[in-house]
C-alpha cells in the first residue's frame, strides 16, 4: 500500500465557457505505484490531458475547476496545498513534458539556462553547479557535445533533440511522478521508439513512475502496465495492459483498436478516426456517453447511464452488455470501412 | 478542362468573399466599442455637412467689443474668442476643415502609395529598390515634420495642408501595398492568370489590388485620424489653413494665448480633436479585428 | 556583433544619402521660390534675386546639388541668415535640450506603458485591463499639442506646481530642473505610452498562451518570473518595432512640445526658423533629426538581434546562422 505514489479519486474538472459549464472530466480514478507506467488513451477532447493539467493544477484560472474528487500525491492532498507548496511538488515532485517539442522550449533562451532554471528553482544551487547539472542532464538523455549544446537556442535542435531537452528538463529534480502528454505525437516513427526507449531506461534508473497520455495504442502496448480508456470525460474501461490488450471489453476500445490496426495496414500517419463525434459536453445527456456512435447501441445505452463493473479482478468496464453475467460478442471491422 | 478551371475557381472565390462579408458585419456589429466609435465618426461628419445649420452665428464675424465672453453669454453658447467670434461656431465649422484634410489626405497618400507599393512589389528588382529606398527616405522623417518642411515651401492654405499631409502618407500606403502584393503574387491563381494571358495592368487591378483592400481600409482608417492631428498640429504652429478659416488646430493655438482669460477656446476646441480622433480609432480597431486580425498598426 | 554594426551601419549611407536627396527635392523642386517664401510676400523682385543669389539658387540644379552633399559630407549645414551662425552649431546648441526631453519622456513612457501591457494582459478581462485599454486609446487619440496646453492650464495657471515654459538650469537647482522638465516630458511621453501599453498588451496576450509558458508554469516557477521573464522576453520583439517607430513620433513631438513649453530645442529651432523664414535651418535640422532616427533605428536592429536570437546576424546573402 505504501508504494501508491498517486491516488485519485472521483475527479471532476469543469471549465466555464460564457454560458455554459463544460464537463471535460467526470468521476476519474487513477491508482498508480512506484515505477509503474499508467497509459491513458482516448481521442482529442476526451478529457485525458485535462486530467493531466488537472493534477498538476494548472488548469486556465478562473476558467477551470475541480469541483470534486481527491488527489493524493506522496502522502499529500494536492487540492488542499497552498500557491506555493504547489509550485514546490511541479517540475520537482511532478514533472510534465508536451506533446510538440518545436513549441514548448522558449525559443528565447538557451536549452542550458531552461535546464539550469529548472534546477535552481528547486535546489539551492551556484549557477556553476547547475550548469554542470544542465551538461550532465543532456549527457543523460543522450545528446552528443552537451557541452556545446548547452549554450545553444531549441530552434538549433531537431525535433527528437527538442524532446529529449524537454525529457532533460523533466527529469532533473528527480520527479517521482512524470507525466508525458503525448511525447512522441508530434515525431517521426524511428525517433518515437528512441524516445519512448529514452524514457524506459530513465524509469529503470530513476524508478519514475509516468503517466503517458496518448491516443496511440501501441505506444501503451510498448510503454505500460497499466491503462486507463477515456472517453467524452469518461473512463469507459481500465485494467491492466495485458488483459485490455487480450479481452477488451468496450465497444469504444473495440472501435480504437480496430483503428490502430487499419492505421498499422494502412500505414499513415495519422489514426483513421471513428466515425461521429463526441458528444457536446455542455449538455450532458442521460445515457452513454458512446451510444450516438457505438454500432452495439440498443435502447436502454441512451436512456440510462452505464455504471463500472469490475468484470474480472482490476478490469473495470462501463457497458450495459459487458456484465459479470452478460457478454456482447465483438464484431469484425465494424467501425471503419 | 483548362478553360473551365478559371471559372470554377472564381465561383469558389465568390462564394468564400460572401461569408466573410457575412461573418465580418456580424463581427463589426458585435464589437460595441467599434460601432460606437462609428457612430461618433459619423456624428462629427454630420455636423461638418451640416455646419451652416448648426452654428449659431457665422464663423468669421467679428465683434472686437463681445470678444473672450464666457460660455453662455450673450447666446454664445461656448462664449467668444479674442476677436469676438463665436467659439462654438467656429468649432463646428471647423469639422470641416479637419475632415475634408483628413479624407483628401489620406486619399492622396493612398492613391499615390498604392500605386508605388503596387508596381515596387509586382515588378520586383530594380525599380521595387528605387522606390523603397525612397520610401524608407521618407519614413525617416518623423510625419509631423515632414508635413511641416513641405508646408514652409508650400506656404499656408487648404490645398497646401492637403498635399503636405498626402505625401507624409504616401510612405506607409507603399509599404503595406508593396508587402501585400509579395504575398498574394506568388499565389497560385495570380500564376493561372498569367498563365492565360492576362496582361501586367489586369493582373494587378483586377487580382493584385483587391487582395490588399482590407490592410488598406483598416490603415486608410486609421491614417485619417493622423491626419487630422496633423492638420490640427499644422495649424497650432500657424502652417495649417489661411486665417480667418477656422480650424481647430488655429482655434487652439488662439486659445493658448487666452488661457487665463478664456479656457474654453483652448479646452473645446482640442476635445473636439480628441473625440472625433477617438471616434475614428475605435471604429478603427473594430475595423481591424474584423477584417484582418493578423494587422498590428 | 561589432562586424554585424558596421555591416549595418555601411548599409546605412544609401539611406541617408536618399533623406539628403529628399531634403534637397522638397527644398528646390517643389513649386515655390524659397527666397520669395523667406522674404514675405512684400519683398521686391530685386531683394528676392539678391537672396537667390545668395543662396547659390541661380545656379544649375545639379550644380547645386553636388555643392550641398559635398557640403553635408563635411559636416556643413549651410549657415543661417537670421542667426548669423553656421547650422550645425545651431543645432548642436539644442540638441541636448531636447535629448534631455526625448529621454524623460521615453523613460516615463517605457516605465509605465509596458508594465501597464503586461498586467493588463495577465489579468485579461478584469476591471484594471479595461481601464489600461480605454486609458491607452484615448492616449494614442490625444492631440499632444491639446494635452501640453491643458497641462499648463492646470497645474501652471491653476494650480501653480509647475513653471508653464522654459528649461531649467543645473546651476537653478536640481528641483528646478526637474521641475521644468516634469510638464513637457509628461505631454511627450503621452502617446508613446499609450502606444507600448496597447502593443505590449496584445503582444503578451499572443505570448501567454504559448506551449513554453505551460511548461515554465510545470516547472513551478513563480507566476512573476513565469509572465516577467518567459513571455516577456518574447513579447518584446514587437515592442521593439514599436520602439523604432516612437523615436519617429518622439522627434515629431518634441516640435510641438517644444513650441508649448518654449523649450530650447531642435524643435523650437524649427519653428522659430519657420516663423523667421530661415529655410537653411529648417532644412538643416530636419535633416539632422532624420539622420538621427535612422541612427536610432540601427541601434534598434541590434537590440532584437539580442533579443531574438533567432534573427540571422549576416541578414541577406548566403545567411547560416552564427
Amino acid at each position: 500500500m505504501s508504494d501508491v505514489i498517486l491516488k485519485v479519486e472521483n475527479l471532476d474538472v469543469h471549465f466555464r465557457s460564457s454560458a455554459s459549464i463544460v464537463k471535460a472530466v467526470n468521476g476519474v480514478n487513477i491508482t498508480l505505484k512506484k515505477k509503474e507506467t499508467l497509459g491513458i488513451v482516448g481521442e482529442s477532447g476526451s478529457g485525458k490531458s485535462v486530467t493531466a493539467t488537472a493534477l498538476m493544477r494548472l488548469l486556465p484560472k478562473g476558467i477551470g475547476s475541480i469541483p470534486n474528487g481527491k488527489i493524493t500525491f506522496n502522502g499529500k492532498d494536492i487540492l488542499s496545498l497552498s500557491d506555493k507548496e504547489m509550485r514546490d511538488v511541479r517540475g520537482n515532485e511532478i514533472a510534465m513534458i508536451f506533446q510538440d517539442p518545436m513549441t514548448s522550449l522558449n525559443p528565447v533562451f538557451t536549452v542550458g539556462d531552461q535546464i539550469e532554471e529548472a534546477v535552481r528553482t528547486h535546489q539551492q544551487m551556484s549557477k556553476k553547479e547547475a550548469k554542470k547539472k544542465a551538461i550532465e542532464m543532456l549527457k543523460v538523455v543522450g545528446i552528443p557535445e552537451p557541452e556545446k549544446r548547452v549554450k545553444m537556442y531549441p530552434h538549433e535542435f531537431s525535433g527528437g533533440m527538442r524532446q529529449r531537452v524537454m525529457i532533460a528538463i523533466a527529469l532533473s529534480c528527480n520527479p517521482k511522478l512524470l507525466i508525458a502528454d503525448e511525447p512522441t505525437t508530434a515525431l517521426d516513427v524511428t525517433v518515437q521508439a528512441q524516445i519512448l526507449e529514452l524514457m524506459k531506461s530513465l524509469q529503470e534508473k530513476n524508478d519514475t513512475s509516468i503517466i503517458m497520455i496518448t491516443h496511440d495504442l501501441g505506444v501503451v502496448w510498448e510503454m505500460c502496465d497499466k491503462v486507463i480508456v477515456m472517453y467524452a470525460g469518461n473512463t469507459v474501461e481500465s485494467g491492466t495492459v495485458e488483459t485490455i490488450y487480450e479481452n477488451p471489453l468496450h465497444p469504444y476500445t473495440w472501435g480504437l483498436l480496430e483503428s490502430q490496426i487499419t492505421k498499422n495496414t494502412l500505414n499513415g500517419d495519422k489514426l483513421p478516426a471513428i466515425p461521429g463525434s463526441p458528444p457536446d459536453l455542455r449538455n450532458p445527456i442521460p445515457g452513454c456517453n458512446f451510444a450516438d456512435r457505438c454500432p452495439y447501441a440498443k435502447e436502454i445505452c441512451s436512456t440510462t447511464k452505464p455504471q463500472p463493473i469490475e468484470v474480472e479482478l482490476g478490469h473495470i468496464v462501463s457497458c450495459h452488455f459487458q456484465t459479470n453475467s452478460n457478454r456482447l460478442e465483438r464484431k469484425e471491422r465494424v467501425y471503419i470501412e | 478542362m483548362t478553360s473551365t478551371q478559371p471559372s470554377s475557381m472564381e465561383t469558389r472565390e465568390v462564394k468564400k468573399k460572401e461569408i466573410n462579408e457575412r461573418s465580418f458585419i456580424r463581427k463589426l456589429l458585435k464589437n460595441r466599442i467599434a460601432a460606437f466609435g462609428l457612430f461618433v465618426t459619423i456624428f462629427m461628419t454630420i455636423i461638418a455637412i451640416f455646419a451652416p445649420l448648426i452654428a449659431t452665428h457665422a464663423p468669421n464675424e467679428m465683434d472686437i467689443t463681445h470678444s473672450l465672453l464666457g460660455a453662455g453669454v450673450d447666446g454664445h453658447f461656448l462664449g467668444t474668442d479674442n476677436y469676438g467670434r463665436d467659439l462654438f461656431s467656429r468649432i463646428v465649422y471647423g469639422a470641416r476643415i479637419s475632415l475634408i484634410v483628413g479624407v483628401s489626405a489620406v486619399l492622396f497618400g493612398a492613391v499615390f502609395g498604392t500605386f508605388l507599393g503596387l508596381i515596387a512589389g509586382y515588378f520586383g528588382g530594380k525599380l521595387d529598390s528605387l522606390i523603397m529606398r525612397t520610401m524608407d527616405g521618407l519614413f525617416a522623417f518623423p510625419f509631423i515634420l515632414l508635413a511641416i518642411t513641405l508646408m514652409t515651401v508650400l506656404g499656408q492654405g487648404l490645398v497646401n495642408v492637403i498635399i503636405a499631409i498626402g505625401v507624409a502618407n504616401i510612405p506607409g500606403f507603399a509599404r503595406i501595398v508593396r508587402g501585400q502584393v509579395l504575398s498574394v503574387k506568388e499565389e497560385e491563381f495570380i500564376e493561372v492568370t498569367r498563365s492565360l494571358g492576362a496582361t501586367h495592368g489586369r493582373i494587378l487591378f483586377q487580382h493584385v489590388l483587391p487582395n490588399c483592400l482590407a490592410p488598406l481600409i483598416v490603415y486608410g482608417t486609421m491614417s485619417i485620424a493622423g491626419a487630422i492631428i496633423s492638420e490640427a498640429a499644422l495649424s497650432f504652429l500657424g502652417l495649417g489653413v489661411q486665417p480667418p478659416t477656422a480650424s481647430w488646430g488655429s482655434i487652439l493655438k488662439d486659445g493658448k494665448d487666452f488661457l487665463v482669460l478664456n479656457p474654453q477656446m483652448a479646452t473645446f476646441s482640442g476635445l473636439a480633436i480628441l473625440i472625433t480622433v477617438l471616434g475614428i480609432n475605435l471604429f478603427g480597431d473594430g475595423l481591424r479585428d474584423a477584417l484582418d486580425p493578423k494587422m498590428k498598426v | 556583433m561589432g562586424k554585424y554594426i558596421l555591416k549595418r551601419l555601411v548599409d546605412l549611407l544609401p539611406t541617408i544619402f536618399v533623406v539628403a536627396i529628399i531634403v534637397f527635392v522638397i527644398t528646390r523642386l517643389i513649386p515655390g521660390d524659397p527666397a520669395a517664401v523667406m522674404l514675405g510676400p512684400q519683398a521686391s523682385v530685386e531683394d528676392i534675386q539678391e537672396l537667390r543669389d545668395d543662396l547659390g539658387l541661380n545656379e544649375p540644379l545639379h550644380t547645386q546639388f553636388l555643392q550641398y552633399i559635398g557640403d553635408l559630407v563635411q559636416g556643413d549645414f549651410g549657415v543661417s541668415l537670421t542667426y548669423n551662425q553656421p547650422v550645425i552649431s545651431l543645432i548642436m546648441d539644442r540638441f541636448p535640450n531636447t535629448l534631455v526631453l526625448a529621454f524623460s519622456a521615453l523613460v516615463i513612457a517605457l516605465l509605465i506603458g509596458i508594465p501597464a501591457g503586461i498586467i493588463s494582459a495577465s489579468k485579461q478581462n478584469s476591471v484594471m485591463d479595461y481601464t489600461v485599454m480605454v486609458i491607452s486609446l484615448i492616449g494614442v487619440s490625444i492631440p499632444i499639442f491639446w494635452l501640453g496646453v491643458m497641462l499648463v492650464l492646470y497645474f501652471s495657471v491653476n494650480l501653480g506646481w509647475f513653471p508653464a515654459t522654459g528649461m531649467g538650469t543645473m546651476d537653478e537647482g536640481f528641483i528646478t530642473y526637474i521641475k521644468h522638465l516634469v510638464l513637457p516630458s509628461i505631454t511627450l511621453a503621452t502617446i508613446p505610452m499609450a502606444t507600448f501599453a496597447r502593443i505590449t498588451r496584445s503582444s503578451m496576450l499572443e505570448v501567454i498562451s504559448q506551449d513554453y509558458i505551460k511548461t515554465a508554469r510545470a516547472k513551478g516557477l513563480k507566476e512573476f518570473f513565469v509572465i516577467g521573464k518567459h513571455a516577456f522576453k518574447n513579447a518584446l520583439t514587437p515592442i521593439l518595432t514599436v520602439l523604432g517607430m516612437q523615436v519617429s513620433a518622439l522627434l515629431g513631438g518634441a516640435v510641438l512640445t517644444e513650441t508649448i513649453f518654449s523649450w530650447p530645442g531642435m524643435g523650437r529651432l524649427i519653428v522659430d526658423a519657420i516663423d523667421k523664414r530661415d529655410f537653411v535651418v529648417v532644412q538643416g535640422t530636419v535633416l539632422f533629426i532624420a539622420i538621427i532616427f535612422v541612427l536610432v533605428n540601427l541601434l534598434i536592429d541590434v537590440l532584437y538581434k539580442i533579443v531574438n536570437p533567432r534573427v540571422n546576424y549576416s541578414s541577406g546573402k548566403g545567411g547560416e546562422g552564427k
